[in-house]
Parts: C-alpha cells; structure tokens; sequence
C-alpha cells in the first residue's frame, strides 16, 4: 500500500442502529418536531408567502440605479463618461452636451441604462467622482414586455433621484 | 324493510362517502401542505375563490376540477376493457372495507354508527382489503407498457408478501381477545387493568402493533414502501399510462386506504371508540366516544404520513427482505410467545 492512500475507519452499525426501529424514531421525532414548531409558530420556516411577505433587504443591497440631483433640482452628472467606461456590461449610453452655466463643463442629453445588459455590480457607482449615479434605490428590476421596455431613460433614473450635497469631483469632504 | 333501507343508505352515504372519500381528498391537501412544514417550507395554500383561500383547503377542489377536464388517454395497445376496469377494482375494495368498521358504540341496541355488524368482522377486512391487488396488476398489465408491466408484477409481488406479515401481525390481537367482530374487539378492549390502563391492543401487543404498521404501509403503496409507483426506476409504475379522473382514482385509492389503515388499526390497537373513564347511553357521550375514534384514526394517519416523509424509500430486494425475513419470522415469533403465555400463564 503506498503511502498517500489513507485508511478511513469506517465503523459497521451498532446493534440498536442495525435494529432500524430505533434510528426511525429518531427520525421521526426530528420531523416531528419541525413539523409542531412549524405549525404553531412558523419558528423554522424558510421560505416567505412572497408578495404578502418580502424579506427585508441589507442596506447595501443594489436595486435599481437613480441619478442624484444638485440642490437646484438639476442633475448632477457631468458627462464624465467614468461610469460607462468602467461598466463590466456596457449598458450605460450617455450623450454629452454643453451646459449653459460656464462653471459646468457639461451635462448628459441623454442617460440611459440597459437593465436587460446591467448585472447591477455598483462599479457605476463607485467611478462616479460626483455621487451622481447610486443604486440605493431598493427597487427591482422591473419584469417588461418588450426589450426596449428596459431601457431606463434619463428621466425614469432622475424620478428615482433625490437632492446630494457632496462636493462635485469628489475628494474626501463627501458629506 | 324500507326503514333498513333507508339505514342502511344513510351509514353508507355519511360512512363511506363523506368520511373516507371527503377524508381521502382533505388527505391529499394534508399531506402536501404536512410535508411542507415538515420540510420548513410553507405548503400549497394558493387556491382561492375571491379573497377566501381556507389555508389552502381548495386546493383538492381545484384539483378535482383540473382531473376532470383532462384528456383522458388511452393507449393504443391497452386492453380496453380491463384499462377501463382497473380503476374501479382498485378503488372499491377499500371502500368496501369501511363496511365493517364501527365508528361509534350502538345507540339504544341499534348499530348506528356500524354499516354491517357481520360475524365475519376482521377477516372481511382483510379479505377485500386484499382484492385491491388486482385493481392496480390489471391496471399495469392492460397498459401495454414495460414500466407499468414491471409496476404490476412488484405489486403483486410486494402486496402478497406483506399480506402474510400483516395478517401474521392481527393473529396476536385476535388472539388474546378472542374474537374477530369489531365490536365485540373494542368491547374486550375496554376492560381496564388496575383501573388505569385500558386493555388496548397496543398494550397488550406492542410488537404486533409495530408489524401491523409496517405490513399495512407496505400495503397502502406509499413511501417508503413505494415499489409499485416508484417514480424514479418506472416513471410511475403500474399508473404510468392512466390520467385525468382514472388516474385520479388510483391517487384517490391509496388515500382511501390510508384512513382504512388509521381506522383499522384503531379499532385493534387502540380500543375503537372506546375513552377511558366514559360510559353511559347519553348523547354527549357517544359523541365523544366517535370524536375519540376519528382522533385515534387521525394519529395513526398523521404516524403513517410521518413515516412517509422521513424515511428513504427501500430498494426493492430491501422490502422483500423486510417482508420475508423481518416481518414473518417476528409475526410467527410474536403468535408463538402469545400462545405459550395465554396457555400457560393466563
């Protein structure tokens, strides 16, 4: 025998477990207990009546993205193009354009996400330099009919989005 | 005459019907729902009409419904006549069986709750119980299909062994009550010892009351003793062909025979309708005494689907080990020590 095979002792069954009453009415009484606890109380049910019954999502989770908006109410990504460009899936189109005020280089025309393409893994939200793309929402992806259905445009991510005051370019005073 | 008819209609109707066919479809939703709490999950409680769901008690409606409306296939090589009888053979006999089971004790001299107070009592039971073999054999063999073929020769198979052990499992109870008519059984079965412990079979023949669990679950088909169906080796054994309504009455039939067990192993093992420490003609009483019946059928039914859904099924050279080499030699071993102490020692 050479030296790598190592021998497994494997005990035969002793004779109240070769007896075969005795294992099944320990089985039964596992059973039987989930079954009462289950029954009274629910205590080890694992699964939900789901849309009665919805788990409760970490904080952390990533649901579907918004775009955040600058206390003036307009949004605040610059068209940087750092989130599309980072985007495992490429599913971020953006078309830059000029903004009117002078101390903005620009703003997108056009945002918008393929949620068919999206596999929602946040590195959007972590090239973002202007906290302007999250996905703190805690919304699912919506089911849709058609593909172009799931394309959410620029408005559907700003009606999700709320007011940030972090500074714009980021840096270590994000509040 | 025609009031023994009208009797004779009104057990039936409420015996047979409302209780062991109504009981088989409450079964169906009970041991689907049962598994899934057992199992953690939740269970089948989806069914609804409008807002009522009725923790899911639809669902075998639904079902009925769902069965009724299905094609109902033939095949081209079945046996017309027989694939179209089987069904009926396996399905009556244990309904028949319900026939002699008393629900309740007699009512002013009257068996009310009785359909027939034969003399022939416990043999019947096994008697018809036994023809459902046929039903599900006739049923594999008029198919015209391998998988069901092997199904019916593994009923027969199975089935005629555990007869063997299940009535071996009887002889003992038998035995010390001397009897084989239900209702004289239950009322030997109500004498107490030191004014406590009721004679019950169970007390008085704890092996045989373990055999006659085992024979009759091997009888009633199911897992672990699921041979004849066995899902993963013979698609669905001897049913393979069968569906809609046909199919749903060889479901139907095992459920049926479930209760059959759970009663059947009441009135030997568990005293009947008999409460201990109740007696009397009062109507409060007898309701308790056929309440007290229908809770121990309902544990024994509740103990048969607890097996079911914790143990593995066996292999198939297993159950005939456990029918041949277990359960004969202990049901002879059993009626041979009850026969020497009720010789000699009582």
């Amino acid at each position: 025998m050479s030296a790598k095979v190592k021998k497994v002792d494997r005990p035969d069954m002793t004779v109240p477990e070769r007896l075969y009453v005795l294992e099944l009415l320990r089985g039964m009484s596992a059973t039987n207990r989930h079954f009462w606890r289950n029954f009274l109380a629910r205590k080890e049910t694992a699964t939900l009546n789901y849309p009665e019954e919805k788990r409760t999502y970490s904080p952390r989770w990533r649901g579907l993205h918004r775009l955040m908006r600058r206390e003036d109410g307009s949004v605040r990504c610059v068209a940087c193009m750092m989130c599309s460009t980072h985007c495992p899936a490429k599913c971020i189109t953006i078309e830059a354009g000029e903004h009117p005020d002078p101390a903005i280089e620009k703003f997108p025309v056009k945002f918008e996400i393929d949620l068919l393409k999206c596999i929602f893994c946040g590195l959007c939200e972590e090239a973002c330099p202007c906290d302007a793309i999250r996905l703190d929402s805690g919304v699912h992806a919506p089911p849709v009919c058609a593909r172009q259905d799931a394309i959410a445009d620029k408005d559907q991510l700003l009606s999700r989005g709320a007011s940030s005051r972090a500074r714009q370019g980021g840096g270590n005073s994000r509040q | 005459m025609l009031e023994v008819i009208l009797w004779a209609t009104a057990k039936v109707v409420v015996l047979f019907l409302a209780f062991s066919l109504g009981g088989a479809a409450v079964l169906t939703w009970v041991e689907r729902r049962m598994s899934g709490v057992l199992q953690d999950r939740l269970g089948p409680n989806r069914a609804n009409v409008g807002p009522f769901t009725v923790f899911g008690l639809l669902h075998p409606i639904a079902d009925g419904i769902k069965m009724i409306f299905k094609e109902d296939f033939v095949p081209a090589q079945a046996d017309k006549v027989l694939f179209f009888l089987a069904p009926a053979f396996s399905f009556i006999p244990p309904l028949l069986a319900f026939m002699v089971i008393p629900f309740g004790p007699p009512v002013g001299g009257r068996e009310v709750f009785l359909v027939s107070n034969t003399q022939m009592g416990i043999l019947f039971l096994l008697a018809i119980g036994s023809l459902g073999v046929y039903g599900h054999t006739l049923a594999g063999w008029s198919s015209g299909n391998k998988f069901s073929l092997l199904g019916a020769l593994r009923t027969s198979g199975q089935l005629f062994s555990y007869e063997i052990g299940l009535t071996l499992s009887l002889l003992g109870v038998l035995m010390v009550y001397g009897t084989i008519v239900p209702q004289e059984l239950i009322a030997r079965q109500s004498e107490m010892w030191f004014g406590v412990v009721p004679a019950w079979g169970i007390f008085t023949q704890p092996l045989g009351f373990i055999l006659f669990l085992a024979a009759s679950m091997a009888e009633t088909k199911r897992a672990p003793f699921d041979l004849p169906e066995a899902d993963s080796e013979l698609v669905a054994g001897y049913s393979t062909e069968y569906s809609s309504m046909r199919f749903a009455m060889f479901f139907l039939s095992e459920f049926v025979a479930i209760i059959l067990v759970g009663a059947f192993g009441a009135v030997l093992f568990l005293g009947g309708w008999h409460v201990p420490f109740l007696e009397g003609d009062e109507w409060w009483v007898v309701a308790l005494q056929v309440g007290g019946f229908l809770f121990k059928t309902g544990i024994l039914v509740y103990i048969q689907m607890l097996i079911r859904w914790t143990v593995p099924r066996l292999r198939y050279d297993q159950v005939m080990d456990v029918g041949w080499k277990y359960l004969l030699p202990f049901g002879l071993g059993n009626l041979a020590a009850t026969a020497v102490v009720l010789v000699w020692f009582v």
